[in-house]
């Protein structure tokens, strides 16, 4: 069976493995490999036999074809209405045709799986709520991204993500070290304007544990100082585990469900080890379903359940609005139209629609809903690792299309998105359309115009 | 002939129809699988039952969830049909006559025209679900020829029966050739997507309690999935 150096079935589990991949610029070699990776059919037939189970195998069978779920794609829509974007025709020809030839299929065949399973797909689960059996070709394309990783089939830098965190046990190439020296280096720029300002690492028995997503430390480590300011401001008792502190999956939008195990385990691991009363995560949607969602499925919890009750930032933010442990300004509040993008990942898939509405009711005057929104809200066009391949940027840039129009209906010229994938999204798609917008996380507008209590303002004034 | 297609073809389609139904529906919750559908169905079960009636009572009924409401026309289409399928030959009175005779059992039944009214609205809802089918590019691209049988399995029995009601010439070849359509209709429901009789139920309720013991349904109020 052919296998390529850098395109092959195996994951991939070395830094030297990883910086060989890296190495190999926009995946040029990888892809030219892939050209020429056999498909393991017998393997491929075993796998769907063992885990095709009756819920995907039913789905399969009884849809009826009706196409009621076509609109409910953002693709479908971005498009042009192709019929060949309709949600039930690219799952019953990719993973349909694959049962019914019993895993025999070709390098081409698989190719065009792949192809469909990462930029006509973000799994943002929208077309489940469309079909009258309850369809969720969001779920199946889950499942065939497992199938293509097991083949190899899969985009090179969800095969370089799912690499780190088999390496490092974060998206990036983020240590543990860095990790803490970043946490130590924020607290050192920021403890002169916040004075008692700490980043306690690895403290027991906090009220809180605090997780990040690795592009914090890597590009954004401004994020993780407001964060501890603004946990400071409200008094809590919180901690940063050193290990296990990354809450993010790309080795689910691969499909790599091994690494996604990995992953989720060492942030389950740290919250055993430091006994914290309940967990954060940052304005982050799939680092949220991953670890908190799906993530003890994966780690074999029966309960179902993180070991300790685990929260979105967004949860945290509306309680501290709520309680009054932050207090937010009157005179500061946003007075401009304000919109809010729901991320597929805690709102349609973990119920959080009305913490947000919560929250904006705090910080803004003019608060405009998308139309749809909540959980019917359309994906924001970048989802299930989409942002992040270079194969499909120019697809990708055609589904913004629909979050772009959705914006400009709504009148608002502020779009608040508390999670890392829609961020960029929003920011990508003003960077093409020039619609004249702004976007951002709730921490950067908390601070803001929280009011900041007088024994915590620095000596020498305001 | 007639004695035997009401006979024990009849009980042998009946009982075909009900062991396929229930093994089906046995089949599938045997074929869960908490930790690859990625839902603890036996740990907060009473979130997983209120998710899954949601779901299934939401989605029976018409304009019940927003998937319905959005696209109006499709609705009573499918209300319609599957109404006409299900209530008509439940409640016919010359059904029942005979199962009266056969079984000694009978159900209410409705009067002759509503039954009458019924048929016709079958027959034309699936007309138009035909034509939808060639019309719509984005129904036409998913359409198979097993649909069109499928559809052709579920009115057949309306079609012949209309007929031979109406006394059309050839009485008695239009009774039989209706009796049979039935009884194919009954036998084809466990073994090919006509299975959907059951697992609408089945998928429903899973897919209710996957949302509301592990999709927001513990944290949100809850939609109708």
């Amino acid at each position: 069976m052919a296998e390529g150096i850098l395109c092959n079935r195996k994951p991939v589990n070395t830094k030297e493995d990883l910086l060989t991949l890296l190495a190999d610029k926009s995946g040029k070699q990888y892809y030219e490999e892939m050209n020429h990776l056999h498909v393991d059919s017998a393997a491929l037939w075993a796998t769907i036999q063992k885990s095709l189970k009756s819920r995907l195998r039913t789905w399969l069978e009884i849809c009826a074809h009706c196409g009621l779920c076509a609109d409910s794609c953002f693709y479908y829509l971005a498009n042009n209405k192709d019929p060949k974007q309709v949600p039930s025709y690219k799952i019953q020809s990719t993973l349909g045709e694959m049962v019914k030839r019993k895993g025999n299929v070709d390098n081409a065949f698989m190719q065009m799986v792949m192809d469909t399973a990462w930029s006509k797909c973000t799994c943002c689960n929208r077309c489940g709520s469309y079909c009258p059996f309850g369809i969720d070709m969001g779920v199946m394309f889950g499942y065939t991204r497992g199938l293509c990783f097991s083949q190899g089939f899969v985009p090179w830098e969800m095969k370089i993500g799912s690499g780190m965190h088999r390496v490092y046990r974060a998206q990036m190439d983020i240590t543990s070290e860095d990790w803490v020296d970043t946490c130590s280096w924020m607290c050192e720029e920021n403890e002169e304007d916040w004075p008692g300002l700490e980043i306690p690492v690895d403290k027991e028995n906090a009220d809180i544990i605090y997780t990040v997503n690795a592009r914090e430390p890597k590009h954004y480590p401004e994020d993780i100082a407001e964060a501890a300011i603004l946990f400071h401001l409200a008094g809590e008792n919180w901690t940063v585990p050193s290990v296990g502190w990354e809450e993010t999956s790309l080795a689910m939008f691969a499909g790599d469900w091994e690494g996604c195990r990995l992953q989720v385990q060492e942030v389950y691991n740290a919250m055993e080890r430091l006994k914290p009363k309940r967990m954060v995560v940052t304005e982050c949607g799939h680092a949220y379903r991953a670890t908190v969602i799906e993530g003890p499925y994966w780690a074999g919890l029966k309960t179902g359940k993180t070991p300790v009750e685990s929260f979105h930032y967004v949860e945290w933010v509306a309680e501290a609005l709520r309680t009054g442990k932050l207090k937010i300004d009157p005179a500061k509040k946003l007075k401009m139209p304000v919109t809010y993008q729901d991320s597929c990942n805690y709102i349609r898939n973990a119920g959080l629609a009305d913490t947000a509405r919560e929250i904006m009711s705090y910080i803004a005057e003019d608060f405009r809903e998308m139309k749809p929104c909540r959980e019917h809200n359309f994906c924001c066009g970048g989802g299930g690792g989409l942002n992040g391949i270079g194969r499909y940027r120019e697809q990708r840039n055609i589904g913004l299309k629909v979050k772009r129009n959705q914006i400009l209906a709504t009148g608002a010229k502020f779009v608040i998105s508390p999670c890392h994938n829609c961020w960029d999204a929003i920011r990508d798609l003003e960077e093409i359309f020039h619609i004249g917008i702004k976007w951002s996380f709730l921490k950067p507008i908390l601070l803001k115009m929280v009011i900041v209590p007088d024994h915590l303002k620095p000596e020498n004034g305001e | 002939m007639y004695q035997f297609v009401t006979g024990p073809l009849a009980w042998l389609s009946f009982g075909i129809f009900l062991v396929g139904i229930i093994v089906r529906a046995v089949l599938y919750i045997k074929g869960l699988d908490w930790k690859m559908d990625r839902v603890t169905y036996s740990v907060n079960v009473s979130y997983g039952i209120k998710g899954a009636l949601r779901s299934i009572f939401l989605w029976l009924l018409p304009f019940g969830t927003r998937g319905w409401r959005t696209k109006p026309g499709f609705t009573i289409l499918f209300f319609v049909f599957h109404t006409g399928i299900l209530l008509t030959p439940l409640f016919l009175v010359a059904h029942n006559v005979l199962l009266k005779e056969r079984w000694g059992i009978s159900l209410w039944t409705i009067p002759d025209f509503a039954a009458d009214l019924l048929t016709i609205f079958v027959i034309v809802s699936a007309v138009i679900i035909i034509l939808r089918r060639i019309a719509l590019p984005e129904v036409r691209i998913l359409t198979t020829a097993y649909d069109l049988l499928m559809l052709l399995i579920a009115t057949a029995p309306f079609i012949t029966g209309f007929i031979a009601y109406h006394q059309a010439p050839g009485y008695q070849f239009w009774l039989i050739t209706h009796i049979l359509c039935g009884e194919i209709m009954l036998i084809s429901i466990p073994f090919t997507k006509l299975s959907h009789f059951i697992l609408f139920f089945m998928s429903r309720a899973q897919i209710g309690m996957d949302f509301g013991i592990k999709r927001g349904g513990m944290k949100g109020k809850g939609f109708a999935w």
